[in-house]
C-alpha cells in the first residue's frame, strides 16, 4: 500500500488517537499486513509515539503485522463449532491446505488462522474464507469450497 | 401505498442479488410494480441451510433453495396467477418431526426481526416506531422515564443484569460534563449471536432506545461499538444512523424538543475483552482494549474520564418498547427479580438451533426440548453451557430449575448475554472445559498475572489430562487456580474464566477421574485415551479396513479377523466407518 492509500484511509477516521484503532484496521485489511514503515507512517500523522501504534497494532487480532496469503482461511474453533464436529473439519482444513495454524502456502495462495464466534452458531461449524461465511461444513464439503478460490494443493 | 402482496429475500446468502433482480424484472414484466413490493432483509429467515429464500406475504409462503429462473416463475404463477409454486416452497423435513415451533416464545425484542425491511426507516415507523421517542421528548421527564424504567424491573441484558434505571440515575446525577452514551455491540461469547440479529433484522430499535436514555442521562453524544466481526450488522446500522438523521430522530432539536443527540459507529478489530466496559471505551479512545479497576464507574469516569453510560445492544432494544407499553405491561412476564423476555442462541447438539426469545422463568427442560426441539438423533442431554466462555455446564439435575439470572447463579453459572450451548451424551466435559479454557487464555488482555499466567497454567493441565498424561493431584491443581484466578483479575473475563473447568469438576467430576486414574475417556471423545478395536467374532475378514487405513495400522489375512495395532494407530475413525458389518468398536 502505498502513502497515498494510506493517507485516505488516516483522513476518512480520524487524525488523532481516536481513530488509530479504525486506522489500523481498515489498513490491515486494504494492505494483508502492515509494515513499519506503515506503522511509522500513521504514528507521524496522528502525532503518537511509535511504541503506542505498535502497542495497539499488535494487541487487536484483526491488524496483521505479519504477511498473509492471497486468501485467508479463519477457521471458528469454539465451542458451538466443536460441539457438532469442527475438530474433523478443522483437521480437514489443514490437511487441504497442507499447513497448520498461523502458517501460509509456500505458493502464497493461502493463510490460516482461527477465529473468534463469528456469530454463526446454528450452522456450525464455520469459517470464513476471506470476506465469505461459510456453514454446515464437513470434512467432505471443504475442498470443494476452497477449490472455488483458488488451487488448493494439500493431501485429499 | 399498501401493496397486497411483499416478497422477501434473504440478501446474506451468496447469489441472492441476481434473485432479487429476477423477482424485480418480472414483476415489472407482468406490470406489478404498484401491487408486488420486492424487499432485501438480512436472513434469519429460519435455519440458515436452504440456499437463497424468500417470503411471499400474505400468505407467509417460505421458498427455499432459489434461482433466478425460480423467482420469474413465482411472480408468473403466485403473484399473478395465484398459484404458490409448490415445487419450490419449503417443506418440513419429514424424517425427524418436529414439536410446532415458537410454542412458548414470546418475541419483543426479536418481534420486528424477519418482519420488516431493516434499510426502510419507515418499515419502523409503521411499526410504531420512534412513538416511544416522541412521547418522552414532549410529554415525559428524564425523572418521570426513569420510574417508568423501574417499574419495568429491566435489568442489563449484557451479562451482569444490573438494573437499566439505576445505572441512568448514577450517570444523570454524575455532576460532570459532557456526558456519553455508549452502546455495547461487541458481541463475542461463542455461542451468542442475539444482538446481531437485532442489529442486522431492527437496527431502529437500539438507536430509539438510546436516545431515550441519552435525554435521562443529559448526554449529547453517543458511540455505538461493534465488533468488526459483525460486517452485515454495521452496514445495516450505518444505513439506519443515516435515515434517522434524515427524518430527524437524531441530530439537533428532535421533536422541537431542543433536545439533541447523535451517534457514531466505532468498530472493534477483534478483541474479546472489548466486550468488558472499561476495556471498550479505551477501545473507542483508539487504546489497547484493557479493563480498568472500578470504582471508578464508567457512570462517574467514563470515556475521556467522562460520565459514560453503557448499556448493550438488548436493553437498549427493550427501552422504547416498555415507554410505550408501559412498566406495567413489560414486568408482567418473568419470575420476581427477572422481568420480562430474554433472546438466547441455542446451539450446539439440539434439533432446532437459533434464536428464541421466551419469558425470563421458563424451565431449562422447556428451552431444551420445547423451544429447541429436543436433543438432535433423541440422544441423552447430558449439560447445557449457559452465558458464554465466562458461564457454567449445567447439568440434567438442574433441567426444570428456572432460567433466571439468580437461579442461573445459584448453580455456578450465569446468564451471560444468552449463549446456549447444548450437549449431548458424546460430549467430553473434560474437552469442553479445555476448549473453554483455550478460548480465554487466548483472549486474555494480559494486564492481571493471575488471568494471564493462571489460564495457561489450567489449559495445560486440562491438556495433559485430556492426552492421557493427567496426575494425581491435577483435579486439585485445577480447583485451587481456577479460585486464585478469580480472586486476582480485574475484570469479569478473568474472574469469570475458571467457571467452564470449576463447573464441571463440580458435577462432572468423575469423568475427570477416569481420564486420569483409569486413563479413559467415558464419552470416547480423547483420542489419546481411546482404542479402536476389531471383534473377532463379526469380523469377516473383507480387508477394507486395512485397505483404507491411512497409516497401515491393521493387519490380518482375507476372509480371517483383522488386527489394530495400538501403537501405529492414529484413532481417524476411518476403519469404523467403512467397516460394512460393524465390527469395530472404541473403547
Amino acid at each position: 500500500m502505498n502513502e497515498l492509500a494510506l493517507q485516505a484511509i488516516i483522513q476518512h477516521y480520524r487524525t488523532s488517537e481516536e481513530g488509530l484503532v479504525e486506522i489500523l484496521r481498515e489498513a490491515s485489511r486494504q494492505a494483508g499486513y502492515l509494515t513499519p514503515e506503515h506503522l511509522a507512517f500513521i504514528a507521524k500523522a496522528l502525532h503518537l509515539p511509535q511504541s503506542q501504534v505498535h502497542s495497539v497494532a499488535s494487541f487487536y487480532s484483526l491488524i496483521s503485522l505479519k504477511p498473509l496469503g492471497r486468501h485467508v482461511v479463519r477457521f471458528c474453533q469454539d465451542a458451538p463449532c466443536h460441539v457438532v464436529g469442527g475438530r474433523a473439519v478443522w483437521e480437514a482444513v489443514q490437511a487441504a491446505l497442507g499447513i497448520g495454524v498461523g502458517e501460509t502456502t509456500p505458493d502464497g495462495r493461502w493463510s490460516l488462522l482461527t477465529t473468534s464466534c463469528i456469530g454463526a452458531c446454528s450452522v456450525g461449524p464455520v469459517m470464513m474464507v476471506d470476506d465469505d461465511i461459510h456453514g454446515n461444513l464437513t470434512p467432505e464439503s471443504v475442498r470443494d469450497i476452497l477449490a472455488r478460490y483458488d488451487k488448493i494443493g494439500g493431501a485429499a | 401505498m399498501a401493496y397486497r402482496a411483499n416478497i422477501l429475500i434473504s440478501s446474506e446468502a451468496p447469489g441472492a442479488d441476481a434473485v432479487q433482480a429476477a423477482f424485480l424484472s418480472k414483476v415489472q414484466d407482468l406490470q406489478l410494480e404498484d401491487e408486488v413490493q420486492v424487499l432485501a432483509t438480512t436472513a434469519l429467515m429460519g435455519a440458515a441451510t436452504q440456499g437463497i429464500e424468500a417470503l411471499v406475504y400474505p400468505e407467509g409462503t417460505r421458498y427455499v433453495n432459489l434461482t433466478p429462473a425460480d423467482a420469474a416463475t413465482i411472480v408468473e404463477e403466485h403473484l399473478y396467477k395465484g398459484r404458490p409454486v409448490q415445487r419450490l416452497a419449503y417443506v418440513e423435513p419429514k424424517v425427524t418431526p418436529l414439536p410446532p415451533p415458537n410454542t412458548k416464545e414470546v418475541r419483543v425484542v426479536l418481534g420486528n426481526v424477519g418482519k420488516i425491511n431493516p434499510f426502510d426507516i419507515e418499515d419502523y415507523i409503521a411499526e410504531d416506531g420512534y412513538m416511544a421517542l416522541a412521547k418522552v421528548l414532549t410529554e415525559m421527564t428524564p425523572d418521570q422515564v426513569v420510574e417508568e424504567m423501574k417499574k419495568s424491573g429491566l435489568r442489563g441484558r449484557g451479562g451482569a443484569g444490573f438494573p437499566a434505571y439505576m445505572k441512568w440515575t448514577l450517570a444523570r446525577n454524575s455532576p460532570n460534563k459532557p456526558k456519553f452514551l455508549i452502546c455495547n455491540g461487541d458481541e463475542g461469547d461463542p455461542g451468542a449471536f442475539m444482538n446481531r440479529s437485532v442489529l442486522e433484522g431492527d437496527p431502529h430499535s437500539v438507536i430509539e432506545g438510546m436516545a431515550i436514555a441519552a435525554y435521562v442521562v443529559g448526554a449529547e453524544q453517543g458511540y455505538f461499538y461493534v465488533r468488526a466481526e459483525y460486517p452485515i450488522a454495521i452496514r445495516t446500522l450505518r444505513v439506519a444512523i443515516e435515515q434517522a438523521r434524515e427524518y430527524g430522530f437524531l441530530g439537533q432539536n428532535i421533536f422541537g424538543s431542543g433536545f439533541n443527540f447523535d451517534l457514531e459507529i466505532r468498530m472493534g478489530a477483534g478483541a474479546f475483552v472489548c466486550g468488558e466496559e472499561t476495556a471498550l471505551m479505551r477501545s473507542i479512545e483508539g487504546k489497547r482494549g484493557m479493563p480498568s479497576t472500578r470504582p471508578p464507574f464508567p457512570a462517574a469516569s467514563g470515556l475521556w474520564g467522562k460520565p459514560s453510560n453503557i448499556n448493550n445492544v438488548e436493553t437498549y432494544a427493550n427501552t422504547a418498547k416498555i415507554l410505550l407499553k408501559g412498566g406495567e405491561w413489560f414486568s408482567s412476564v418473568g419470575t420476581e427479580k427477572s422481568k420480562g423476555t430474554k433472546t438466547f442462541a441455542i446451539a450446539g447438539k439440539v434439533k432446532r438451533t437459533g434464536l428464541i426469545e421466551v419469558p425470563l422463568g421458563l424451565t431449562l427442560r422447556e428451552v431444551v426440548y420445547d423451544v429447541g426441539g429436543g436433543i438432535l438423533n433423541d440422544k441423552k442431554f447430558k449439560a447445557v453451557q449457559t452465558g458464554g466462555p465466562m458461564g457454567g455446564c449445567i447439568p440434567e439435575q438442574f433441567l426444570d430449575m428456572p432460567v433466571d439470572y439468580e437461579s442461573l447463579a445459584s448453580v455456578g453459572s450465569i446468564m451471560g448475554s444468552g449463549g446456549f450451548v447444548i450437549m449431548d451424551e458424546d460430549t467430553c466435559m473434560v474437552d469442553i472445559a479445555r476448549f473453554f479454557m483455550d478460548f480465554v487464555q487466548d483472549e486474555s488482555c494480559g494486564k492481571c498475572v493471575p488471568c494471564r499466567v493462571g489460564t495457561r497454567r489450567m489449559l495445560e493441565i486440562l491438556n495433559d489430562i485430556c492426552e492421557g498424561r493427567g496426575q494425581p493431584g491435577d483435579i486439585e491443581r485445577l480447583e485451587e487456580l481456577g479460585k486464585s484466578i478469580m480472586r486476582g483479575s480485574l475484570c469479569g473475563l478473568g474472574q469469570g474464566a475458571p467457571n467452564p473447568v470449576l463447573s464441571t469438576i463440580k458435577y462432572f467430576r468423575h469423568e475427570y477421574e477416569a481420564h486420569i486414574y483409569e486413563k479413559k475417556c467415558p464419552a470416547k471423545v480423547c483420542r489419546a485415551l481411546i482404542e479402536y478395536k476389531v471383534n473377532p467374532e463379526t469380523c469377516i475378514g473383507c480387508t477394507r479396513c486395512a485397505r483404507n487405513c491411512p497409516v497401515n495400522a491393521i493387519s490380518g489375512k482375507p476372509k480371517e479377523a483383522h488386527y489394530i495395532d495400538p501403537s501405529i494407530c492414529i484413532r481417524c475413525g476411518i476403519c469404523s466407518q467403512v467397516c460394512p458389518v460393524n465390527a469395530i468398536s472404541v473403547e
